[in-house]
Formats: C-alpha cells, structure tokens, sequence
C-alpha cells in the first residue's frame, strides 16, 4: 500500500491539522510516513502545499514526484488547481468551493470549476456551509477530511479516532464538532 | 508507542537533549527554527535545566556555545545559512581552538530559496573551516547523527556541523528515540595554548587541525552516513544528503539497478569514493546545494566521466526533487497535467490589520512629496512592502543593511535617506549602523518598525523592543528631539505623516519607531490564554 496525496490551501487556513490527523492515524496503524510541510514567509496569505506519503513500506523522498498523487485535497479551489501537475493518472481532486481571494486577478468562479471539471468526477465541497452546520465555521478541514477520508487508504474510524485525539485537549464540544463535520463530508462524499 | 512524528529540525531537538544537551544557542531563521522552540517547549528539556532562551544573534549564539563547551558541557547552537555569514568569524576561529565539551553546529540551508536571499551551502564552510560534516538523509538519522556528532566533536575536539536543508527540516516522519544520555559535569580546563589564538598558539593550533585531516577521512570511512548500495551498470551515483532520497525513490520507480554512494559524514572517505570510480564508466553526481563536490571530482581540467550540475544533466540551481534525478538516470520524464493558464501566482502579504501596513502608508505618502523616494530596507515581515499593493522599500540585502546603506547613500548625497528596520533585526544588528550613524551626525532617518517581536519567523522573543529599544537608541547618542514614538494606526494618519515630514527635514539622525504589537503574535496569545483557561 503507497499513497501520495497533496494538501492545499492558502497560509493561515491550517491545512496542517487535517495533515495531523491523517498523520496520527497512519502512525498509531504501523504505516511509514513522510511530510513535508510549508513553513516560512509563504505562510502569511501564499499558496501553501503539503506532501503526505504514506506506505506500508519504506519510503525515501519527502516530496511526491509528478504525476503521483493518488490525491489532491484542497480548502481553496484555485489552490486545487495549482498542484495537477502532481496528479496520477486516474487521481482525484476533492476540494472546497469556498475561495479565498487575496489577489486582484483572481480568476472567474466558472473557470475554475470548468477546469475541476476536467479531472476525473472531482469532489466539490460548500464545505463552509457544512461546518457552520456541523457547529463551528472552523470545523471547515474536517469537512474536507471526511470528503477524501475514502481515497485516503486509511479506514474512517482511524481518522475518528485521529480527530478525537488532536481535538480531545480542548474539550469534547470541539470534539463533537469536528466528528460530526467530518461525517457530513463523508457522506457527501460516498453519494 | 515509543515512534514519534517528527519534523526533521524536531528530529535533531530530541537528538541532541538525549545525547545530554546542556544548552542550545540560537538565533531565529527559517528552516531552522523549529530545532530551539522545540526544545524550548520540551518537558524533559526543561526538567534537565537545558537553557534554550534567544541570542541576540547568530554570532552571539555560537560564541556562548563555545563558551559552555570550554566549560566542559555539550551546546548546540542552530541558524539558517546565511545565519553562519554572521557567525562566520567565531565559527572558523573556534576550528583553530578547538572545543572541549561537544559543540554542534546544526545549519539550515534553503535551496531554491522559499524563505531566504541566496542557496548558499554550508558544506562550504565546513570544507573552509576543517572540521566534520554530517549530512543526514532522514528525520530518524537526523536523530541519530546527534549522539554521534556530539560523540565525534568531543573525541576529535572541534566543532560538528550538522547541515540539513528546507525539505527535510520541514518534513515529518517516524523516529525512534535511543536512551537519554547524562549531561557533562561542569569541566573547565585552562589551556591557554588552545584558546589564546596569538599568532604563536594559532600556528601550532592550525597545524593540529591540518593533521587531524587523515584521521577525520578515516572516521568517515567507517560512518554509518556513508553506505554504499549494490548495483550494477555502467553508471553509478554518488548521491549526497537527501540527494540519496531522491536517487533510492527514482531506482524503485523506474526499475534502475545502478550502484550507488550514499555520503552523510565529511571530509569525503576515500576508499569508498575510489571503489565507485573505479567500478563505473560514468559517475552521476547528486547533491542538494551546490556543486561543492562535483567541483571538486572534475577538477580544474574536467572529466568526461562525471555527470551533475555543472554540465546540465542536473540544473545548476534550486532543489532536487525525484522527477529531476530519474531523468538524470534516464527515465522518460512524467507525463503530467500542465497547470492551467487561469491559475496565477498568489504571494504572501502582510497581515489584514497590520501594523506595518499603516507605517508604510504614511511613509509612502510622504515619500511621493519628494524628488528622490529610495527607501533601504532589511528582513522581515516588512520586506514584504516590497510588494505591490504598497512598493514601499527598495533593498532587502542582509540583516541590518539597511541603516548603514541608508548612511552610504546619504554620504553620497541622497536626500532623504530613509531606513526601514524591525525591532529583532535591529537587535541582531542595527545598533553598531546606528552608531556609526551617529559619530558621522549621518543625516539619515530610521524607521524601526517595533511590533514586540520576531514575527517573520513565528512570533520568537526580541531582544530590542519596547523601553529597551528606545534606551538603546539613546544610549547610542541619538538627540532625544529625534526619537520619535508613533502608533500605526488609520486614526493616526495625520500625525505620523508630520512626524516623518518634520525628521526627513532633519539634516542628522532621526529615530522614528512605529510602535504597535504585531496582531498575529496576539491572536496567539489570545488563543494560549483561552486555552489555558485564564
Ligand atoms: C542572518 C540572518 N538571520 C536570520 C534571518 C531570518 N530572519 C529573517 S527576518 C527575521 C525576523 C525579523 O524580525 P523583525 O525585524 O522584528 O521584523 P518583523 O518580522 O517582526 O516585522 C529573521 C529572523 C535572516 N534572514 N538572516
Ligand atoms: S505576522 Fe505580525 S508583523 Fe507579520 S504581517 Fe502579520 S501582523 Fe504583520
């Protein structure tokens, strides 16, 4: 078992916790892990990306090669679009349609979706939307963790059992919270 | 469980408080940084007294880690690359010295610059200096290097540096953690003839560490950095630090089954490189950074039998990445999805409700009513003004720069002559600008943005902020008329746009400081105190 996948998002809209999650699930399941993160002057309101490997074998490179990833999962859609290049062939795009415009020539809402459109049956998420009600706009990543939790490769209930243990020290609602957008996500997502 | 995910700049944190870290020097710089607020957050750390608060500088760091080594105690002292520029002159002496407790030097380098000014590689300065290299390929080896880089700097008695790069400081994976070693007793030993560098002790001492050279090849040689990998084929790859990652990850996708030299331990071990050369037609050299080594092999007359990046089989700059060395090794490059046309860049920008936003929106008004509107800026978060919407600043060259170019400049008659600081670079190393800016009664004017922190970097401790700042700046001489405290704020507008019309008119040196807390650093804060409950 081997998968790639890339996250994107913008700096500041914390595409490391849903990372975190995946991470801990893959971890406490005996899975080799390597991911390399975006640190540094991209956080503040650039385009952020990161490479998440998992296999059930040794892996090498911290960075997935082109044409490799088994998954782009993007809180932003133009974001979704900036790393295809990484895309296998048969990959999937799950990304949110809420944008996050903080440039001036960002492009038309339907041109993006006409280039989602162009990879194969593309999960598009109002993930905002879920997570307000869900509880909490916040809970928006776990939306989208759920939405991809199927090409993941890990079960579903390891990635529950990933948000009940990176949200537990700040108390059960948050907890609740983000399960329960989690499992919105993933019911979209299986429809 | 005893695996844990860690960040490689993590991985060489828990490394070095196992191996009986007594204290860690460091000035913030990205991808370094996560090594000292690791263990700056660690429980064990702290119940072992390990020290971990900012230096100042890079400079003062590494001369305080020397200091506890003297003392007999094992210091580690981290910075980026261009961090070693500044320690540069304690580092290459403390070679001649040598050191007493272990020292380790953990460097940072950033090819393909996603946070800095140059790729510059500090293998580099470990061939200059003498002294071990280790290079590792892994977060796990990372962690491993540290026990034996401290093991090594004691038994050969110089500093080891340990030289990881962005990916790999940046990128988590599974470590397993060794036994916690004690920590040094205190041991100070006076040895003047060491650590007095008078030309008659320096010459003594340099000819120690020219000999010692066989002896680092011949621990080289038996490192467990340095492996080589079975093969066969006309082609072999010497693959370096993580260039090793790449090579491995090309060789399983692509079905290649050439010989490769894994090296992770410097000077080079020869017999290794040797059996290589000899048992190759064609040898690829892969090293992340520069071609230090490639160089080196070709020679001043070349070699037909080397491949890398000084003849285009790899580029010359910027990162490696597995694509680039399965090429390299022949593959057919991947067919991929181009990026499409509507997808345009998105830079980074300072923060809505930034208080370098409105410092820069005075100084660009007031900047407009004159001829010349050059401003000489530094590193920061401020640096990015560079960018439009404001286009404020016009250098970004290297810490503290900016007070003294604005000095040069003003000596050849620019008028106004403009800096732009934050509080933490003026601490690193505006305070000697601003005093020769004041023995010349230079007619400069120096804008120190102070939002309490080194906020570029995360949010780290300044040491030159608040009343300290402004002590400092008038215990360097600067007339008291002239240090100017303003708020930047939109209902200030008015007000700072007159404070800054009224110091550029000022033919000596002027001190405006923009005080106003940097509004990332107190959400944070916010958070922490909501999280803890009070
Ligand atoms: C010699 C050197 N050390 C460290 C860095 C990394 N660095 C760049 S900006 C910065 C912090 C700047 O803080 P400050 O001047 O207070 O500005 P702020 O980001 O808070 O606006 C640091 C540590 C560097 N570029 N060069
Ligand atoms: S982190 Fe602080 S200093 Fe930097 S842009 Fe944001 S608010 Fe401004």
């Amino acid at each position: 078992m081997q998968k790639n996948i890339i996250l994107a998002g913008v700096g500041g809209q914390g595409i490391l916790s849903i990372a975190a999650v995946i991470d801990w699930a893959a971890l406490t399941g005996g899975l080799e892990i390597r991911q390399a993160e975006v640190h540094g002057m991209s956080q503040r309101g650039g385009a952020v990306q990161s490479h998440l490997r998992i296999a059930d074998h040794e892996l090498f490179a911290d960075l997935i090669a082109l044409g490799t990833a088994d998954l782009i999962l993007s809180v932003e859609p133009l974001e979704a679009l900036r790393y295809l290049p990484f895309l296998a062939p048969g990959g999937k795009v799950v990304t949110s349609l809420e944008p996050f415009i903080n440039m001036p020539n960002y492009p038309a809402m339907e041109q993006i979706l006409s280039e989602l459109g162009k990879t194969d049956h593309p999960v598009l998420v109002h993930s905002a939307e879920l997570a307000r009600e869900a509880g909490s706009a916040r809970a928006s990543n776990m939306v989208m963790l759920g939405a991809a939790a199927q090409f993941t490769g890990i079960d579903p209930e390891r990635l529950e059992a990933g948000i009940k243990a990176l949200f537990g020290p700040k108390g059960e609602a948050i907890v609740d919270i983000n399960i329960k957008a989690f499992r919105m996500g993933q019911r979209l997502s299986n429809h | 469980m005893n695996r844990q995910l860690l960040l490689g700049a993590e991985a060489v944190a828990q490394g070095a408080i196992d191996a009986g870290l007594s204290g860690v020097y460091a000035y913030p710089g990205t991808p370094s940084t996560e090594i000292t607020e690791y263990i700056q957050r660690s429980k064990e750390a702290r119940e072992h007294g390990v020290r971990s608060s900012w230096s100042s500088n890079e400079k003062t760091a590494y001369e305080a880690a020397l200091g506890m080594s003297y003392a007999g105690k094992r210091s580690l002292v981290c910075m980026k690359h261009v961090g070693l520029n500044v320690a540069a002159d304690a580092f290459i002496n403390s070679a001649i010295t040598g050191v007493n407790g272990g020292l380790v030097l953990a460097v940072a380098d950033d090819p393909s610059m996603h946070s800095s000014q140059n790729e510059q590689d500090s293998r580099f300065y470990g061939r200059f200096a003498m002294v071990p290299v280790l290079e590792p390929s892994s977060q796990q080896e990372l962690y491993d290097s540290m026990f034996h880089a401290f093991e090594l700097s004691e038994s050969v008695r110089l500093p080891v540096i340990v030289r990881m790069t962005t990916r790999l400081s940046h990128s988590r994976a599974g470590v397993t953690r060794a036994e916690m070693r004690e920590q040094n007793p205190l041991h100070a030993e006076y040895a003047p003839d060491r650590f007095v560098l008078m030309p008659h002790n320096a010459r003594v001492q340099y000819q120690n560490l020219l000999d010692l050279q066989p002896i680092l090849e011949e621990l080289s040689e038996s490192s467990f950095l340095n492996q080589p990998v079975e093969g066969r084929g006309p082609v072999g790859v010497i693959a370096f630090g993580i260039g090793y990652n790449y090579v491995m990850e090309a060789r399983n996708a692509h079905g290649i089954d050439c010989r490769v030299l894994k090296i992770g331990q410097y000077p080079l071990p020869r017999p290794q490189v040797n059996e290589l050369f000899d048992a190759c037609d064609t040898v690829l050299v892969v090293e992340e950074g520069y071609p230090v080594y490639e160089e080196l092999f070709r020679g001043y007359f070349g070699s037909s039998k080397i491949r890398g990046r000084m003849d285009g089989t790899l580029p010359r700059a910027g990162e490696l990445t597995t694509d680039l060395v399965a090429v390299a090794l022949g593959a057919k490059p991947a067919e991929t999805t181009a990026v499409p046309g509507i997808v345009v860049n998105r830079p980074p920008e300072l923060c809505k409700g930034c208080g370098h936003r409105d410092m820069f929106e005075a100084l660009n008004i007031v900047m407009k009513e004159n001829r010349e509107s050059h401003v000489f800026s530094d590193i920061g978060c401020y640096t990015l003004a560079a960018l439009p919407p404001y286009s404020a600043i016009h250098t970004c060259v290297d810490m503290g720069a900016s007070i003294t170019m604005a000095i040069g400049a003003a000596d050849a008659g620019l008028r106004p002559a403009v800096a732009v600081i934050g509080d933490s670079t003026f601490g690193h190393s505006g305070m000697t600008g601003l005093l020769d800016a004041v023995k010349d009664h230079a007619p400069v004017t120096i804008i120190i943005g102070d939002n309490e922190t080194t906020a570029m970097t995360g949010g780290q401790h300044s040491a030159a902020t608040g009343s300290t700042l402004i002590e400092i700046c008038r215990g360097l001489g600067v007339e008291e008329s002239h240090i100017r405290l303003i708020v930047p704020l939109k209902k200030h507008l008015e007000e700072n746009i007159a404070v800054l019309r009224e110091e550029f008119a000022y033919e000596g040196v002027s001190v405006v400081i923009a005080q106003r807390e940097c509004v990332e650093s107190a959400a944070k804060k916010n958070r922490r105190a909501a999280a803890t409950g009070q």
